[in-house]
Parts: C-alpha cells; sequence; structure tokens
C-alpha cells in the first residue's frame, strides 16, 4: 500500500476545483502552473517533488479539481484515475490530500464523504481558513476530525504560516493512517448521493459553531457587475479600457525601445566588411528588434489578464456572456478557454478539456484560433501605427479604437462560425451551464509581478530563439545570391515570386509575401521578417526610419487593411495547429480548421482590398 | 436560520411557505431547497454533485438581462451559475 521505507511517498492533491491544489502544489514544489481564481484552471496532472522537515521525500501530484467521481470531462478522468490507481504504469497514490475551501465547508463538505468512500489513505486539508475567519465563519476542527476520522489540517495554503501546520504533519501522520480499499463504494446515482448529503449537512450543523452569510464584499460587488443592464455594460467598458490602456499607456516606452534600436542598428551600420554590417543591422537588430519593441503592450495586455483572472471576475464575465454563448451553441465555460485564448490559443484550447460535450469540446477548440491572441498585437500595432492616425475621436484613441474592432472581429467571427458548426459538423443538444462563482479575492502582488515576469520571459525567449533563427535565415536568403535586382533575384525573391499570383488579388506585395512564409510559424515572425525584408530593400534614408514609417511608404492603405483582415483569421501558428492535432487526436478535424481559417482569411482580405480601393478610387 | 439581504430570519417566524421552482424564482428571492424533479437523473446528479441539496438555502442573487437566463444563485455561503432550463429541476420553498 504505502511506498517503502526511504522511499518516496506519493501524495495526491484532489477536491472540489477552485480550492488551492496548485497554489500548494507550486509553493512546495517550486512550479510555476498557472493559478487563478476560477475553477477549472488545472486541466492536466502535474508532478513535482519536495522534501518535509523531517527529511521525507515526497513526490507531490496536483490534479484537477472535481466534484465528484463521474469524471465526465477529460480533466476530470485524469484526476479520477490517478487517484484510484488507473493511470497506465502508476500504483494509486499512497496518500490523499483531500482540498476542502473552508468558507464553502456546508455546500462542498459531501465531496470529502464521497471521496473518502474509495477507501484510500486520507487526510483533509481544509484550505482558505483565513478568509473563513474574515467573514465570521468558526469551526470545530477536532470535532470534524472526529466525525470524519481522518486528519483534519487547518491551512492557507497561499502563505508560508498558512503551510506550515500542513508540511509538520505530513511526517507523523503517513504511517498512521490505514484505510481500507475493500471497503470502497464508490457512488453512482442522485439517490446515493442524496443519503451522503444529508449525512454531511449534519455534520457541517454540528461542527460550524458559527456560520456566516455570503461575503460582504462579493455581494456588493455581484449586486454591481452582475446587475442585468450595468454588468454587460461594464463588462464591455474593462474590455475597451484594456484596449485602450494597450495603446496610449505603450507609446513612450515603445518610443524609448524603439529609440535604442535606432542607435543600435547606427553602429551596426559602421561594422566592416559591409556583409557583416547588413547581417547585423538588416538581419539581426532589424528583425528581432522590431518584435522587441512591442514587449511594453504585450506586459500591459497581460497585466489586464492576469488582473481579471485572479480578482475572481472571470467567471462573473462567463456568466455575463452566456446567453450570447447559448444562442451561438456553445456552452457558457466555452467563454474562459476563449478568453485564454486573448493571450493565446494554445492554453486555450487545453483549457477546453473542461467541456462535457464533446461536441462543445470540438466546436470551442475550432473557433479558440479566433479569438485575437498576444502574437497578433505586434502585427496589428505595427499596421495600425502606419496607416490610422493618431487622433482622438472624443475622448477615445483612433488607433485604440480600431484595435478594438479587430479584437470584436475576432469574437463576432467566432459566434458566427460556431454557430454554423452546431448547426451543421457538430450539431447536437445545447449543453447546460453550470458553475461555482468564487468570491472576490485581491490578487496578491508577488503573484502579480511573477505571472508577468512569466509572460515576459517566454516573449523575450520567443524573440531570441525563434525570431532571432527566423530573422537570421531570412537575411541569407534574401541576400544570396546577390543580384542587380536586389532582394527580388535571391532565393527569397524566387520563391516569393511564385507566391505572387496568389497573394495578388488581395494585394500583397512581393515583400509581404517573402515575410508571410517564415510568418508561418508564428504570427508575430512576420514582423520580424519585415523588418529585415524592408531593412535589406531600403535606401539610405529610409534605413534611418522605423519598420512602421518604411511601410507607410511601400504600402496603400487598401493592402494595409487587406493585411490585417487577412491577420484575424489566418492561422499562422504551429503551436496551436500542433495542440488542436493532440486534443481532438484527429487529423481531419486539424485539417478542417486550417482548411476553414485560411479560406476565410483571403475571403476577408479580399473583400477588404476591393473595398477599399473602391473607396479610395 | 435563514440569512437574506443580511437580515436573519428565523423559520418559526415563516407565516407561509410556498412551492416554487428555483427558476421562477425572482431576484433577490429567497427560500430553502425542498428536493429536485426527478425526470433528468444525470442533471440532478450534477446539481447535487456542485452543491444543492434538500434544506440549503438559496437567494437568486441575479438574472441574465435576456429572458432572465442565466441565474446567479447563492447556495449557503457559495454563489453558483447556472440555466433557466436547470434551475426548473430544483424544487424550492420559498418564504413570503
Amino acid at each position: 500500500m504505502t511506498s517503502q521505507e526511504g522511499g518516496e511517498l506519493r501524495l495526491a492533491l484532489i477536491g472540489a476545483p477552485n480550492t488551492g491544489k496548485t497554489t500548494l502544489f507550486n509553493a512546495l514544489t517550486g512550479g510555476r502552473a498557472k493559478t487563478a481564481n476560477y475553477p477549472g484552471v488545472t486541466v492536466e496532472r502535474r508532478t513535482g517533488h519536495f522534501h518535509t522537515p523531517g527529511g521525507r521525500a515526497v513526490e507531490l501530484i496536483d490534479l484537477p479539481g472535481i466534484y465528484g467521481l463521474a469524471g465526465r470531462t477529460l480533466d476530470e478522468r485524469v484526476a479520477v484515475d490517478a487517484i484510484t490507481g488507473h493511470i497506465e504504469g502508476e500504483a494509486a497514490p499512497d496518500l490523499l490530500l483531500i482540498f476542502l475551501d473552508a468558507t464553502n465547508l456546508r455546500t462542498h463538505l459531501h465531496n470529502v464523504l464521497e471521496l473518502k468512500t474509495l477507501g484510500r489513505p486520507s487526510v483533509l486539508v481544509l484550505n482558505m481558513m483565513d478568509l473563513a475567519k474574515r467573514d465570521g465563519t468558526k469551526i470545530d476542527i477536532a470535532g470534524l476530525e472526529e466525525t470524519l476520522g481522518i486528519p483534519v489540517i487547518p491551512a492557507n495554503a497561499a502563505r508560508a504560516s498558512g503551510r506550515e501546520e500542513l508540511v509538520k504533519r505530513i511526517d507523523t501522520i503517513v504511517n498512521g493512517i490505514i484505510q481500507d480499499p475493500a471497503a470502497a463504494h464508490p457512488i453512482d446515482s442522485s439517490q446515493e448521493l442524496k443519503t451522503l448529503q444529508s449525512e454531511a449537512r449534519e455534520i457541517a450543523n454540528k461542527v460550524i459553531l458559527q456560520d456566516s452569510g455570503l461575503n460582504t464584499l462579493t455581494r456588493r460587488l455581484d449586486g454591481v457587475l452582475m446587475h442585468p443592464l450595468l454588468g454587460p455594460v461594464i463588462l464591455t467598458s474593462v474590455l475597451f479600457l484594456m484596449f485602450q490602456a494597450v495603446y496610449s499607456w505603450a507609446n513612450i516606452p515603445m518610443d524609448m525601445i524603439d529609440g535604442l534600436f535606432g542607435v543600435l542598428r547606427g553602429y551596426a551600420q559602421q561594422v566592416h566588411p559591409d556583409w557583416l554590417a547588413s547581417f547585423l543591422a538588416d538581419g539581426v537588430i532589424a528583425g528581432v528588434g522590431s518584435v522587441l519593441i512591442f514587449l511594453p503592450q504585450i506586459i500591459i495586455l497581460f497585466g489586464f489578464i492576469l488582473l481579471l483572472e485572479s480578482s475572481g471576475y472571470m467567471g462573473r464575465a462567463a456568466f455575463l456572456m452566456d446567453e450570447l454563448m447559448r444562442r451561438a451553441g456553445l456552452n457558457g465555460r466555452a467563454f474562459i478557454p476563449l478568453l485564454s485564448s486573448f493571450a493565446c490559443a494554445v492554453p486555450g484550447i487545453m483549457a477546453a478539456r473542461t467541456i462535457e460535450s464533446d461536441r462543445d469540446r470540438l466546436t470551442t477548440i475550432m473557433v479558440a484560433p479566433l479569438m485575437t491572441c498576444s502574437a497578433r498585437l505586434p502585427v496589428y500595432t505595427l499596421i495600425i501605427a502606419a496607416f490610422i492616425p493618431r487622433t482622438k475621436i472624443g475622448i477615445f484613441n483612433q488607433q485604440g479604437l480600431v484595435m478594438f474592432a479587430l479584437y470584436i472581429a475576432g469574437i463576432l467571427s467566432a459566434l458566427i462560425i460556431a454557430f454554423v458548426l452546431r448547426k451543421t459538423l457538430t450539431k447536437g443538444e445545447t449543453q447546460p451551464f453550470l458553475m461555482e462563482l468564487p468570491s472576490y479575492k485581491l490578487p496578491g502582488l508577488w503573484d502579480f509581478i511573477l505571472g508577468l515576469w512569466q509572460r515576459t520571459w517566454i516573449f523575450l525567449r520567443r524573440a531570441g530563439t525563434i525570431i532571432f533563427t527566423v530573422a537570421i535565415a531570412l537575411w541569407f536568403l534574401a541576400s544570396f545570391p546577390a543580384s542587380a535586382d536586389g532582394i527580388q533575384g535571391s532565393f527569397a525573391g524566387m520563391i516569393g515570386s511564385l507566391l505572387v499570383p496568389i497573394f495578388k488579388p488581395i494585394g500583397f506585395s512581393l515583400e509581404t509575401v517573402i515575410a508571410l512564409v517564415p510568418g508561418m510559424a508564428a504570427r508575430e515572425v512576420v514582423v520580424a521578417a519585415m523588418g529585415t525584408v524592408y531593412a535589406l530593400q531600403g535606401s539610405e534614408e529610409q534605413i534611418t526610419g522605423s519598420l512602421s514609417q518604411i511601410l507607410q511608404n511601400a504600402w496603400t492603405l487598401p493592402s494595409a487593411l487587406s493585411f490585417l483582415a487577412w491577420y484575424v483569421f489566418a492561422p499562422q501558428c504551429f503551436a496551436t495547429i500542433a495542440m488542436v492535432r493532440r486534443e481532438t487526436n484527429s487529423l481531419n478535424w486539424t485539417l478542417f480548421m486550417v482548411g476553414y481559417l485560411f479560406a476565410l482569411a483571403y475571403l476577408a482580405a479580399f473583400v477588404t482590398y476591393r473595398l477599399a480601393l473602391m473607396f479610395t478610387g | 436560520m435563514l440569512v437574506a439581504n443580511g437580515s436573519h430570519i428565523c423559520l418559526t417566524d415563516i407565516m407561509t411557505t410556498e412551492h416554487k421552482k428555483l427558476s421562477e424564482l425572482k431576484r433577490h428571492e429567497a427560500g430553502l431547497v425542498r428536493g429536485f424533479t426527478a425526470n433528468n437523473d444525470d442533471m440532478v446528479l450534477k446539481l447535487r454533485e456542485i452543491g444543492f441539496a434538500e434544506g440549503d438555502e438559496v437567494e437568486i442573487l441575479g438574472r441574465g438581462l435576456l429572458g432572465g437566463t442565466p441565474i446567479s444563485v447563492r447556495l449557503n455561503q457559495t454563489v453558483i451559475a447556472l440555466r433557466s432550463k436547470e434551475a426548473q429541476l430544483v424544487e424550492v420553498d420559498t418564504v413570503t
């Protein structure tokens, strides 16, 4: 049953969603798994290691939250399989740390009783004790321990002091608890659960010495934020403010970074021999630099997303969007994967595991790449900065308005495509929406900074690896063989010329097409590629200007708008395509997604280009 | 003890109770869960798993603009969001 003396002890974290399992996991193992304040953040099994104060080596297994043992969704199945020892090549864990949110003890206690029916050695971690105390709840811990027959450890996993007792007691507890797996009697009907619930409520009545009402802050905030009229208005305003801020707050730092790279290029151009100067200035600096200047915008966008996720507002947003989602044939739960996709579609597609129906899940995955991910930000910003004047309409920055419109275009097309899919390929019954809304919490400053740093680091690492490589490769392809025609006679020019006939009807020039090919790897790469291509192309005076100034001279407005329309849809991201292949486990669906997105991109760019040509005459 | 809008009402003070479906309750209306409509066992199991049980306090905190759905319900100290269709399965004794 338990692992051999001296061997690693295997502890599994289990319990209702959003009870702090991953917070504890990160704190003890030094992990960096994502945590946030809404149910269903963790969708996969994760392991880490630590030592108890007594020197015992522990393997900690973090699992998705579950309300029961039915295992309806993919993430729930992983959790249930892990604690019952049904994961291949892996024994059941030695001990279950069952998490219970102390502020929701009455509502969730039957989950603990249900987990106990498995007959596994277990300990109850009564987490968020600080919040329960703040709300005025008093719990008889000893009484609870006695009634349940398993150790009960009060904890506050988010703080070091709140984890102390828990970690200490792991040492003493381990050898003491033996449950009988033969006594296992899993629940599988609502009648059986009813019996368990009444037992749980009786225990709750006994051990809750003083009950509290609903958290006052949550009640007050919900009165406003979930108001039938005010709620949707506030949600729209929050998203709007987010895109305005991405624009207006980032201007100064972006100009500074831009200036810095301008100076660096100036130095690089002095280098001898000439080819080396071009390699450094046009390849490395123009390429990588043109993407790096977007770092301030990325940081602001992620700052907003982190605040939305950790405050508890995310669940409210899902609530406010549910009716709209329902009409599009989607589950309200789909809103969370879709909102995550604003950061990046890859985790968004994984988050769809929390959706029960396969059809709903598939539909969500198919439309997730339409949400404007952060990698599109550099593309949009670059073109907008070049072609949309910086004037204000009322109090709104016009560039910010265009950016907002592009985001809305993504969201609306996602809803429309979902609607069409649900009427055709993924036809079926509408799925229920049932979700616990967490109490509001003030995000921890340290978690916020750490979260931002993680995002920044990912962006910088990409700039240093994939973007750097592409910029260099493209510099070679676009510089050789050297010819009098400039880039046109190079390898890149030859490849580009083959593709130009396809893209001519939507207004893309040879340079754009050349940049588009490496841009297949990831969206922001196209910006680096254009940086390099235009740097090589440019005359002396153009070289001193930023990429957006170069584009201003090189492109027409219809071409620019067509390019924006293309990027709303085009699935130019290998990581996303690979993730869709993995999560759908179907090549056909993956090809379908890539196909429909490219078709839409071409169509949208074509229509935009033709309309813009008509209007600009 | 029933807590609604911060004021405490004792069950002994209650004059009349009325049987309703959770979906029929208005904003700020409160009651106790009486049971479940038995015609959808799987959904009832899900409602039970997330926490609804006989005798639990419920209070409508908010309803959506279009068709009054979804509904946000206070269940004891927990807030649950669900659609009107699912809320029909929960039977409630309201207090007037």
